[in-house]
């Protein structure tokens, strides 16, 4: 038997390949005679579309166009509600809407026939932003504006507030993020009515590309192949949007009989995808004496942009996050994904928790100052232990020690010390143009897989096969997007057979060879998938023993005469995992109350800034991320996952600035929305406590989305822990930290 | 550029030479990704910000999104199929797939020929040094944490 892949830092599966340049990518690969594909867009928000002409000194005959007329089954892109259209027939709702599709084999010559198409429109009112559509100022979607509401009460929040020795309220605002994954979104198309379609793209879910095409063409499913390309980063970004992209590609190649490739350069990709929902909450909470939570209320609110896409589900885990690792008898949120005439926004890690978490860890701060009580102390009050029960009423059955936890991460950071230095430090420099410094921490938690039944509906289905030559192939549809779905998969499967990890092979997640394991997504791809991948192996090695040709105790040789003789003899060795739900998991959709999640990831993010009185800018000087995620597979592997997410997250707070004019993204390039580079980013120091988890594949959990969470009010509490100065709207860009400082002094210089 | 004619270029990439016939304006990239199907190197963001299509010319290391390809007549280019040697890695290479260097691998072959040019120019790089040594070279996904780790391992060896 073979040592114990999991818990070892296994290198990356598919390392080599990406350290010598050979891994191809969506744009790497091409086919003769491909003619390249580009998209004519809305030149307004929202409107009536009056005319389309080709105009100026093109060849148009050469071209293949493609508009609403051309589309052989359904115009949407089937996801939830099914209300964006591939291409807009006859109204446009937002400013980078799909009109009209160019294909020809010059990439320079369609370039500049894109700029010679000219759309006319008669427009309508828009509107830009979620407060103007909360105030109705236009309806823009539906009869209210409202993709989606959600509300969860716990208790009798009413009846608290009487109670209460202290009641403490605040609003927090977080904005759009951009994704920028670095290989923008592509993908190439063959299409015919003899073969049907094939779509190789960069992309996280081959079967919702999968699912929209069917509708597109009005196919049956075994005439659509979706095949993923290595896929150069998603966050989400590649979570739905690959579906309308993908569809674009096989519009144009169904119309020209050629293949065809689309690849958006930056700036569209920037300008036209998805971001992360803007938004808004309010936050209510009735405090009694003892510094216990009494009541939470709290109204979430995210902006979806023109079309609905994923919006429920991400406001779904933005409310059930929104009340965090807390216990708390009296809890009501209420919460709404509305409409404005900004593209569509869409999944990005987190999905909706960091935005709600950013608002509450922010507000625990506040609800503590305000108590006379350190943050620490407050939280100590009412962290949540094994026994009590969520916002959803779902009783945590796993062991959780946040105490633990916050314990640890405040004596790695060395929190006491640094905070009481720093105070002395900056009431010496007062007065002086200096550098204040800060320390702050937020305590939450994620969790993994979907929300509520959404496992038991996906029925995820993992197939392993062995070859005579004693190696095991896993299909699954899970992808590699950088996270380590390949080296995770081998580990699991290695272990599970006894096996080494050499001879574990991962096959390319192709919809005409992969059986649906479900999306990339949800932080579900160890915990959920992987155990299928354990469950799919185990079963391989039961019919061999079954068989009679495996020994019970096996050696690899052994394995592999075992497998070669049961296929000499049946032809082929195939078993498959399907979904199966832990126990005792329930979850009442209508009330969106009971277990929300099967498991959760907890933590502690400790954050040390120093703010310049001189530029206005605010840096993070060193970051501690301690975290419970379950047994650790890969070490190497997840410590990445935690520092990537956390520099993602600094970006998120301080860095990046969606620039918003009419609805468009004004600043859609890599030189005017900044991302966190090496020079940026702080020493992250990444700890895990390990406690397996019995439903995981090893004890793993999910961790994928997790240091998305804590990052921001970690931040922002250490600045405020810097300044005296509390900042509730993210990006916290150095214009707004001007603004606010030099209005704080006056201020306190008038009195 | 419809009216633009082509002209033929020469050059030397990873030690073969080549010779191409282009506009003269073409983007360095362009050339190696389409003409000589080196695909290797990779377009992020075409203005040179991210360093995704980083190659080395003449020893410096360049943008070639941002370098018309007229500019390298005569000049020795090295893409990223041309870092390891016959058969054996570079230890940098090495070092990004032991350490969690590469992730999701759109960003790592600029960010290994950053890297082994850096190393070239200081043998011994503290960690200061590789944050600005890599500085032009974004990645969205590792935090740069374990890059830095790789390219101090590298050098060790």
């Amino acid at each position: 038997m073979a040592d114990h892949p999991i818990g070892k830092s296994f290198p990356r599966k598919e390392g080599r390949k990406k350290v010598t340049g050979q891994a191809l990518y969506v744009d790497d690969v091409s086919f003769p005679e491909m003619l390249h594909g580009v998209t004519v867009r809305s030149p307004s928000p929202r409107g009536r579309i009056k005319n389309i002409s080709f105009a100026g000194n093109i060849p148009w005959d050469e071209f293949t166009i493609v508009t609403a007329k051309d589309i052989p089954g359904a115009n949407y892109v089937a996801l939830i509600l099914n209300d964006q259209p591939y291409l807009a027939a006859d109204f446009v709702n937002h400013p980078e809407e799909p009109i009209v599709l160019l294909a020809h084999i010059d990439k320079y010559l369609v370039e500049e026939a894109r700029r010679n198409v000219s759309i006319e429109i008669e427009e309508q009112p828009a509107i830009f932003t979620l407060e103007d559509s909360l105030a109705r100022k236009a309806i823009v979607w539906g009869e209210d504006n409202v993709f989606k509401k959600f509300l969860v009460d716990k208790g009798n929040v009413d009846e608290a507030w009487a109670r209460a020795d202290y009641i403490v309220e605040g609003e927090y605002e977080t904005g759009a993020q951009e994704q920028l994954y670095i290989e923008n979104n592509g993908a190439i198309a063959i299409a015919n009515a003899a073969e049907g379609v094939t779509v190789w793209g960069s992309m996280q879910c081959p079967y919702y590309v999968h699912k929209a095409l069917v509708k597109l063409f009005g196919l049956p499913e075994d005439k659509i192949r979706i095949i993923q390309t290595e896929t150069g980063g998603g966050f989400g970004g590649k979570e739905e949007y690959p579906s309308l992209i993908a569809g674009h590609a096989a519009l144009l190649a169904w119309k020209s009989g050629k293949p065809v490739k689309i690849i958006y350069d930056r700036a569209e990709d920037m300008v036209a995808t998805t971001k992360r929902h803007p938004s808004r909450t309010r936050h209510k909470t009735a405090i009694d004496k003892n510094g216990k939570l009494l009541a939470m209320e709290i109204e979430f609110v995210i902006d979806g942009g023109a079309y609905c896409t994923l919006s429920p589900v991400v406001l779904s885990r933005g409310t059930i996050h929104a009340a965090g690792p807390y216990v708390c008898p009296n809890v009501r949120i209420h919460s709404r994904a509305v409409a404005t005439n900004l593209p569509p926004q869409g999944a990005f890690r987190g999905f909706g928790a960091p935005q709600s978490i950013f608002a509450l860890e922010r507000h625990m701060d506040k609800v503590a100052h305000t108590l006379g009580l350190t943050p620490e102390e407050f939280r100590r009050r009412n962290f949540i232990h094994e026994g009590e029960t969520t916002a959803t009423s779902q009783v945590i059955r796993e062991s959780v020690n946040m105490d633990h936890l916050l314990t640890r991460a405040l004596q790695l950071s060395d929190y006491h010390a640094k905070r009481e230095r720093f105070a002395r430090d900056n009431a010496a420099s007062n007065g002086r143009f200096s550098k204040k410094r800060g320390m702050g921490f937020a305590t939450f938690m994620h969790g993994a897989g979907f929300t509520g039944s959404g496992e038991v509906f996906l029925q995820s289905i993992v197939s392993a096969e062995a070859s005579d030559q004693g190696t095991v192939k896993i299909l699954a549809a899970s992808t590699e997007i950088g996270q380590g779905t390949n080296t995770i998969f081998s580990q699991i499967a290695a272990e599970a057979l006894g096996l080494d990890f050499d001879s574990i092979e991962i096959v390319q997640p192709d919809t005409g060879r992969v059986p649906n394991s479900g999306p990339t997504v949800a932080s579900r791809t160890s915990m959920v998938v992987g155990k299928l991948v354990e469950s799919a192996v185990t079963g391989l090695k039961q019919t061999l023993l079954g068989s009679g040709l495996l020994p019970e105790n096996y050696s690899q040789s052994e394995f592999k005469n075992a497998c070669a003789e049961y296929v000499a003899r049946f032809g082929s060795l195939k078993t498959s995992a399907t979904y199966q739900p832990p126990p005792n998991v329930h979850w009442d959709d209508e009330k969106y109350q009971g277990d929300a999640y099967g498991a959760y990831a907890w933590a502690v993010y400790v954050a040390e800034v120093s703010f310049d009185e001189l530029t206005y800018e605010a840096h993070v000087e060193d970051f501690v991320a301690l975290q419970e995620v379950g047994r650790v597979l890969n070490p190497v592997l997840a410590a990445g996952q935690i520092e990537g997410g956390v520099a993602q997250a600094i970006g998120f707070t301080l860095f990046e600035n969606v620039v918003w004019k009419d609805g468009r993204m004004a600043n859609n390039q890599m030189t005017n929305y900044i991302i966190p580079t090496p020079a940026d980013i702080p020493p992250i120091r990444v700890f895990f406590e390990e406690n397996p988890y019995a439903y995981g594949p090893g004890g793993a959990k999910g961790i994928g989305e997790l240091p998305m969470d804590g990052a921001a009010p970690a931040i922002l509490n250490a600045i405020e822990n810097a300044t005296g100065i509390s900042f509730n709207h993210i990006p916290l860009m150095p214009e707004l930290l001007m603004e606010t400082f030099t209005a704080t002094k006056r201020h306190k210089t008038n009195k | 550029m419809l009216m633009s004619k082509t002209q033929v270029v020469e050059f030397t990439v990873n030690g073969e030479a080549r010779r191409v016939d282009v506009f003269p304006m073409a983007r360095l990239l362009d050339v190696l990704r389409e003409e000589l199907l080196l695909t290797g190197t990779k377009e992020g963001c075409g203005e040179g910000e991210c360093g995704a299509c980083t190659v080395i010319v003449d020893g410096q290391i360049v943008n070639s999104c941002l370098v018309p390809v007229a500019q390298v007549n005569g000049a020795r280019i090295t893409t990223i199929e041309g870092v390891a040697g016959a058969g054996d890695l570079h230890a940098v290479q090495q070092a990004f797939i032991e350490h969690g260097g590469a992730q999701c691998g759109i960003c790592t072959p600029g960010m290994v020929l950053a890297a082994v040019d850096l190393l070239k120019r200081n043998p011994s790089p503290t960690e200061n040094d590789v944050r600005n040594g890599l500085a032009g070279n974004l990645c969205r996904c590792t935090g740069y944490m374990k890059i830095f780790e790789s390219v101090v391992r590298a050098c060790q060896k």
